[in-house]
């Protein structure tokens, strides 16, 4: 916690402070006449574009930018610092992984011949780039256990879209697309989203008070019309299906497919092979498990793995052995077709393989790590928040705010005021079915010290809760700005129309 | 291991401090069956040492744009990024940092946010733009969607056939199970999408119409067809953009009566990588923004300045699941920004007058291949283009792209690339010019072609 009292001078990291906060946008800050970039002569003949282009043509793009390189440099990295980041803090996001970047993907994924190669340049000059995606597939291959995988889907959420039109697909060549999908009542909320627009209805599986599947009210709810089951294991409250073996037998009985989310997939990679449970279909979300950073929002890539049944399905294009080298299959009758432009995110792919070939056949230990971690802040923080579900947790412990809320502290005041020790905050917004959840992953990547200091503030917290609640509600109180208010901003934001673009004068400052 | 911080002394103090002895035992809720005893098959953990020497042979056997003069376009354009994007996207702030929904703690990335929603705005002359969608084909099919949701019980959506075939095929792919139409309308001799056959195709039952200019050859489309064969039968217009540079020279799609426009801005400095990951857009009327997929930052005015939030949560996570209108969950965060900070530094100038050099060199390329004289080739379509055209070959348009990679050329994408397997136009080699093109690459793509 920053202290502003000690300052030296309070007038001046006063301004300072408010410069760093900043008005604002690059567009308040624009002034006529600045450039950030010279570009190279004009080499040939100048062509005019109003001749060209008649009443199509545009003179200028008003109210664009105006700024000079130092402009820009000064404002992005004013903005970098108004961030958290796992770089300097822990980042208990649960199911969202945060986990160490390693550096080396980045320089290998920007080295000319895997950034600088458009996608279609002629096979014979792009066979690395093939190569690449072949050994990252065999290597999903190896820790899945699957017959195939897909590198194609753009995030998590597509490849649940490309797994869920498999499947109708195989149900269609089998004589009948069916019509249910059963989703639990603590899967990820994209899970219904991705099999409705596969052209299915969700139906909902209730869990057990451990948090897991009832086999006895599968059975009930397996019929024929039921296409597939989405399971996420560990499920979203951290816990392992163990009955999972069952959960395939009672499906696959009824001619159903199995889907596993894969999003936790970090909690077994290298331990169990997914196949080996039973699963037919499986979507990797490589920033996860296989530490993509998640660069504030994106770009992912979700890889799907499939089963022998669902191999002719597989989107096109797919990585096939030529020779000595490799080409792009598009010729595949039965594929449900493309998902994307090009063949997925490649650049993802190249830090992928980077960190799995790190760690090669010793990648079980980012499992380890992850659940004892986790397990460890259990242990630390269980007498303090209540456990809803009191079953053994891995790679994620689900709390909730019920000891807090008698004071009327909710899960988002400790989330906020985790702020101001420095943390981010755990996640809140799933799973449902724990009203003011706190859902807490520290991953493997997190040492000792880092998570006593967590678990001193989230203990710290629970006391200011008994104590001083009105702290922990009125917090954040060190950040850029104090708590945003989402309602009104969705209501003024909307009234003023400042989505975007706001096309006015600047803002001058005195 | 390096990326694993506590000792093995501190593990087990981790493991005492639990309770357990082992930590298989922390797994005995795993069926033993499935447990697995030997490590995975892969090779022993690599070394940087090792990882450069074996990743970067496979980087060496690709063909680099900056090692040969590329032609290639079809829907993702080398163009320059000035160097410190790159860097400051390095930042760990940037780099490893979550998608924005603690706005206390993210309010670089969401100020980044809503700067991309503004430029992406102002080029297509849209009221309000999103976050950012994966890329330019699913960036399609949620505009069309999007369209869907906004019309009410209409089942029919009519596109161009001079749509990138990618997109078209990604709509395909999407649209399959959800009781819709897609009607496709064929382009004229021309090489534009025919207005009197846009006209015919749609109906009342018609929730959408969508073009896409430049087009699949480069062409430019005149957006109004499309918006008035749309508004004609109450459907919606949808505007398809590849080349954002275009924008800067063209009349948008906001200006010319488009209700969503939608497409690819990886021009704005986003390295090619072999086709990902790139960073689609979406932009619409004010009126459509409750329909508006993924993710929308917003800006409150305040005392102490703006405030920057995601708002307008139509995403799956936040709502019923069952109305849940998209499976989108992630943007593009990253590379949004990336974007971002090159639009930044280009700036209004800087983006006409790279466009301006698109379009000179395009157009000196053609001007020559009119002078060729040999009869062996020709541009296919006489109408207006701005980086990119089809240039019709006599000879086979392989052994033309071969003799192209003999001059250190990599001269343009076949169009049956685009859609493998449909025997269409398989004379056509659509050839794009960028910035990053000197005139004696082009005179060199001259002298490659006068040899025929």
């Amino acid at each position: 916690m920053s202290d502003h009292g000690n300052l030296v001078n309070p007038t001046l990291d006063a301004a300072l402070l408010d410069r760093r906060r900043g008005s604002s946008s690059i567009f308040d800050a624009s002034r006529p006449g600045r450039r950030g970039v010279l570009l190279p002569p004009l080499d040939v003949p100048g062509a005019d574009p109003e001749a060209l282009f008649g009443t199509l043509h545009r003179a200028e793009v008003e109210g664009e930018v105006e700024a000079s390189e130092v402009d820009a440099i000064r404002h992005f990295t004013r903005l970098s610092q108004k961030n958290l980041s796992i770089d300097a803090n822990l980042y208990p996001l649960g199911s969202c992984t945060m986990k160490h970047n390693p550096r080396i993907n980045e320089e290998i994924a920007r080295l000319a011949g895997f950034a600088d190669v458009h996608p279609y340049t002629p096979a014979h000059l792009s066979q690395g780039a093939l190569e690449l995606m072949a050994r990252l597939e065999a290597a999903l291959i190896a820790l899945t256990g699957f017959a195939r995988v897909t590198l194609q889907p753009s995030a998590g959420a597509n490849g649940e879209l490309a797994g869920c039109l498999m499947i109708r697909a195989a149900h269609v060549k089998a004589g009948a697309p069916r019509k249910y999908v059963l989703v639990p009542d603590s899967a990820h909320g994209t899970n219904p989203a991705s099999a409705h627009f596969a052209g299915y209805e969700v139906k909902e599986l209730a869990s057990t008070p451990r948090g897991t599947l009832d086999p006895a009210e599968l059975e009930k709810k397996m019929t024929d019309e039921v296409a597939a089951v989405m399971i996420t294991v560990p499920n979203t409250l951290g816990v392992f299906e163990e009955n999972i073996l069952d959960v395939s037998r009672i499906v696959h009985a009824r001619g159903g497919f199995v889907y596993l989310d894969g999003a936790n997939f970090n909690a077994f990679v290298g331990k169990v092979r997914p196949a080996d449970m039973g699963v037919d279909v499986m979507h990797m979300n490589l920033h996860k498990t296989f530490s993509t950073p998640h660069g504030g929002g994106g770009p992912g890539a979700g890889p799907v793995g499939v089963g022998a049944a669902l191999v002719p399905f597989l989107p096109v294009p797919t990585i096939e052995p030529e020779g000595a080298g490799f080409r792009l299959d598009f010729d595949r009758p039965d594929s449900i077709g493309r998902m994307r432009t090009f063949y997925g995110n490649f650049g993802v792919l190249v830090r992928a393989l980077t960190y799995i070939l790190s760690y090669g056949q010793e990648i079980g230990e980012v499992a380890e790590n992850a659940v004892l971690n986790a397990n460890y802040l259990r242990k630390k923080l269980a007498p303090f928040y209540h456990l809803k579900y009191d079953a053994p947790s891995y790679h994620e412990v689900v709390f909730d705010d019920k000891l807090q809320a008698a004071k009327g502290v909710h899960n988002i005041d400790v989330a906020k005021r985790l702020m101001d020790y420095g943390f981010h905050p755990p996640t809140m917004s799933f799973p449902l079915i724990v009203p003011g959840a706190l859902m807490i992953e520290p991953t493997e990547s997190e040492p000792i010290e880092e998570l006593d200091a967590f678990a001193d503030a989230m203990i710290a917290i629970a006391k200011e809760a008994e104590e001083t609640p009105e702290l922990v509600t009125s917090a954040p109180h060190v950040t850029p700005v104090g708590r945003v208010d989402e309602a009104l901003l969705a209501r003024e934001a909307s009234r003023a129309g400042s989505f975007a673009p706001v096309l006015r004068a600047p803002v001058r400052r005195s | 291991m390096r990326y694993i911080p506590n000792s093995p002394a501190e593990q087990a103090a981790l493991l005492r401090e639990i309770g357990v002895s082992s930590v298989d035992d922390l797994f005995a809720t795993v069926p033993r069956e499935v447990l697995r005893k030997d490590p995975p098959p892969l090779a022993p953990p690599m070394s940087e040492v090792e990882l450069r020497r074996d990743l970067g042979a496979m980087a060496a056997r690709n063909a680099a744009a900056t090692c040969f003069a590329s032609f290639l376009g079809a829907g993702l354009y080398a163009h320059h990024s000035p160097a410190f994007v790159s860097q400051l996207l390095l930042r760990g702030e940037f780099l490893t940092s979550y998608t924005p929904y603690q706005p206390e703690v993210s309010q670089g990335t969401l100020t980044a946010i809503w700067e991309f929603q503004t430029h992406v705005a102002l080029l297509t002359g849209m009221d309000v733009a999103n976050a950012s969608m994966y890329e330019g084909a699913s960036a399609l099919v949620e505009a069309v969607l999007m369209a869907e949701r906004l019309t009410k019980k209409r089942t029919k959506v009519v596109v161009s056939r001079t749509i990138h075939p990618e997109y078209l095929a990604t709509l395909g792919t999407y649209l399959a199970n959800l009781g819709m139409e897609i009607v496709e309308v064929p382009a004229g001799a021309d090489g534009v999408t025919s207005a009197a056959g846009l006209a015919a195709a749609v109906d009342d039952e018609t929730f959408a119409v969508a073009v896409q200019s430049p087009n699949v050859f480069g062409l430019v489309e005149d957006w109004s067809v499309a918006a008035e064969a749309a508004h004609a039968r109450g459907a919606l217009a949808v505007g398809v953009v590849n080349e954002m540079f275009s924008l800067a020279l063209l009349k948008p799609p906001g200006e010319a009566g488009i209700d969503i426009a939608c497409g690819e801005a990886a021009s704005f400095g986003i390295p090619a990588s072999f086709g990902g990951p790139l960073v689609g857009f979406l932009a619409c009327r004010d009126g459509f923004k409750r329909q508006i997929p993924g993710r929308l930052a917003g800006r409150l005015e305040t005392p102490n300045g703006p405030v920057f939030a995601l708002t307008l949560s139509t995403r799956e996570q936040h709502i019923r699941r069952e109305k849940a209108t998209s499976n989108i969950c992630t943007n593009q965060g990253l590379f949004a920004l990336a974007a971002t900070m090159t639009l930044t530094a280009l700036g209004k100038h800087g983006l006409r007058e790279t466009a301006l050099l698109c379009l000179a060199k395009a157009e000196y390329l053609k001007a020559g291949i009119g002078r060729l004289g040999n009869g062996k080739f020709a541009i296919a379509f006489p109408g207006a283009t701005f980086n990119e055209f089809a240039l019709r070959c006599g000879p086979p348009v392989g052994e033309v792209l071969s003799a192209l990679e003999k001059a250190q050329i990599l001269g343009g994408v076949p169009y049956a690339r685009l859609a493998p397997g449909a025997g269409e136009h398989e004379d056509l080699l659509l050839v794009a010019t960028t910035e990053r093109i000197r005139r004696e690459d082009l005179d060199r793509f001259l002298d490659v072609l006068k040899g025929f």
